[in-house]
């Protein structure tokens, strides 16, 4: 009886010191990002190659240091308004340029795919960022905008954007006329 | 005896330039006075109450030879009488005082704010960002709002409104030789009336915990003249100097093509980022980082070039600069005076 207890105990234990370390990677903080101009900027990264019949996305040659990672996606989320992306793209549902929430992506939605639109901008609006944002805070809005599609896991995924309000109170005071 | 409880509270005022203890304004005198008189009449309680604790231990007992008390003193009627009489007092009096301090202490908070003169005030409109503040001078010409960062100048008596709100998380304003602490909360306006009677750099501090570098959000209110006031908001009000020889305006290249134009403005130029400290008139600021380091060149090259070891967590990117352009950028930035 009490060995069995024992080796609950520890079984229990073991899975509590994994969930922990799960939550470590979860939640690592990246304090001091390596400056470094990307060397992704060339041909690693190239965007997706359009065909008349159907699309095909290059295999990209870089990952993502911040997939999975909760606290990229929320500085992703900060910088997403502070760089005004919301200025045309609002909270992921478009509005001048068009929507990041979606299934159908022209240029591709992989991480490198997503890093090289931001960067080298692409036609119709989309500004140049590369240069003027620097390469860790381009991967973190990568990341946010993978959040928005639920591409990233689920553990580091917000259940609800601080965007989305739970309730139309909250987004309609008392007193607005019609509500 | 007051002498010397005088020179107690002195001497901490004599090291910091931050401390309620030297107050330069008459907010921050009446805090004080407060202060010194709940310290003086609570330590005299507290020694009374220590005097009154040792003073029957030694004491002998009269008529009692140095028997157990529990097995055969009876204290006699009279005495049950007199100890009644003593702890009954006693507690009234605690009563009284305890509910006196408060009405003292509530009475002199609501003062603070209401004595002040408010014919000839200004408003500053001071908000509270992770980790920085955000200084403007309110005017109804929007044209003549001046702006700057992490530093507030101030006329010597003259009433100063703070109009304070947040960005983010609470924060609160605190320059204790001025003022009492008054938080900032988002999307919600709070205001605090001071004044400064003596010209002086006063060093204040966010006082609510709002992040990782609470500690390295401070600002300095300098007091000033009127006449010296007046000259250095008309010069914050003016455009950045424009770069002077080919270094500088290297350096000005640097800044508007690399990340810092996304955050931060500098008026005359195309920098108009509207999401950290405006820096237009950089150079002419007592510190960098929010009071975290002294304004010069050594420290500005370490602060752009690594800011996450000056201050770990903070929203100032790392920016990959070219060690050439290092210079020419420091060197533009502190020519913006």
């Amino acid at each position: 009886m009490s060995s069995r207890c024992h080796s609950d105990c520890a079984r229990s234990f073991a899975v509590c010191c994994l969930i922990a370390l799960m939550a470590c990677q979860r939640e690592k903080r990246d304090l001091r990002p390596a400056p470094a101009v990307a060397v992704v900027y060339g041909a690693a990264a190239v965007e997706s190659d359009l065909h008349p019949a159907g699309k095909q996305y290059r295999v990209p040659q870089v990952t993502n240091p911040y997939e999975g990672n909760a606290y990229a996606i929320s500085e992703g989320q900060r910088l997403f308004n502070w760089y005004n992306c919301s200025g045309c793209h609002a909270n992921g549902g478009g509005g001048m340029g068009p929507p990041l929430i979606k299934q159908e992506w022209i240029y591709g939605v992989e991480p490198a795919n997503l890093f090289d639109t931001i960067v080298k901008g692409r036609p119709n609006g989309m500004p140049t960022w590369g240069g003027k944002i620097p390469e860790y805070q381009v991967w973190q809005l990568v990341t946010y905008v993978r959040s928005m599609n639920n591409l990233e896991p689920k553990s580091a995924t917000p259940a609800r954007p601080d965007t989305l309000e739970q309730s139309s109170k909250t987004i309609f005071p008392k007193g607005i006329a019609g509500r | 005896m007051r002498r010397l409880a005088l020179a107690a509270f002195a001497a901490p005022a004599l090291l910091a330039q931050q401390s309620a203890l030297d107050p330069a304004g008459p907010d921050a005198g009446a805090i004080r006075a407060l202060l010194v008189f709940f310290v003086v009449l609570l330590g005299a309680l507290f020694l009374l109450v220590v005097a009154m604790t040792i003073i029957p231990l030694v004491r002998r007992h009269r008529g009692i030879d140095q028997e157990p008390l529990e097995r055969t003193h009876r204290p006699s009627a009279n005495t049950e009488l007199r100890l009644k009489a003593v702890t009954g007092v006693a507690t009234v009096a605690t009563i009284v005082i305890l509910f006196g301090l408060v009405v003292l202490s509530v009475s002199v908070g609501k003062a603070t704010s209401s004595a002040l003169d408010r014919t000839n005030s200004m408003v500053v409109e001071v908000t509270g960002n992770q980790w920085w503040w955000h200084v403007q001078y309110a005017n109804d010409d929007a044209s003549r709002i001046a702006v700057t960062a992490n530093e507030m100048h101030i006329p010597v008596g003259r009433s100063v409104m703070i109009r304070a709100t947040s960005n983010d998380v609470i924060h609160s304003f605190w320059a204790p030789n001025l003022q009492g602490k008054r938080d900032l909360f988002p999307k919600h306006i709070t205001t605090e009336w001071f004044q400064a009677d003596r010209p002086g750099r006063f060093r204040g501090q966010c006082a609510e915990f709002c992040g990782l570098q609470h500690a390295h959000m401070a600002l300095w209110v300098v007091a000033e003249p009127p006449a010296k006031f007046e000259s250095w908001l008309a010069h914050q009000l003016e455009p950045s100097a424009a770069p002077s020889g080919d270094d500088q305006k290297h350096g000005q290249e640097v800044f508007l093509n690399n990340a810092c134009a996304m955050c931060h403005t500098i008026a005359g130029t195309g920098a108009a980022g509207q999401v950290g400290p405006d820096l237009t008139h950089f150079g002419s600021r007592l510190t960098l980082a929010a009071g975290t380091l002294p304004n010069s060149k050594g420290n500005l090259a370490g602060w752009i070039a690594d800011p996450q070891s000056v201050k770990p967590g903070n929203h100032m990117a790392t920016v990959p600069i070219k060690p050439e352009d290092m210079q020419p950028l420091i060197d533009y930035l502190e020519s913006l005076r």
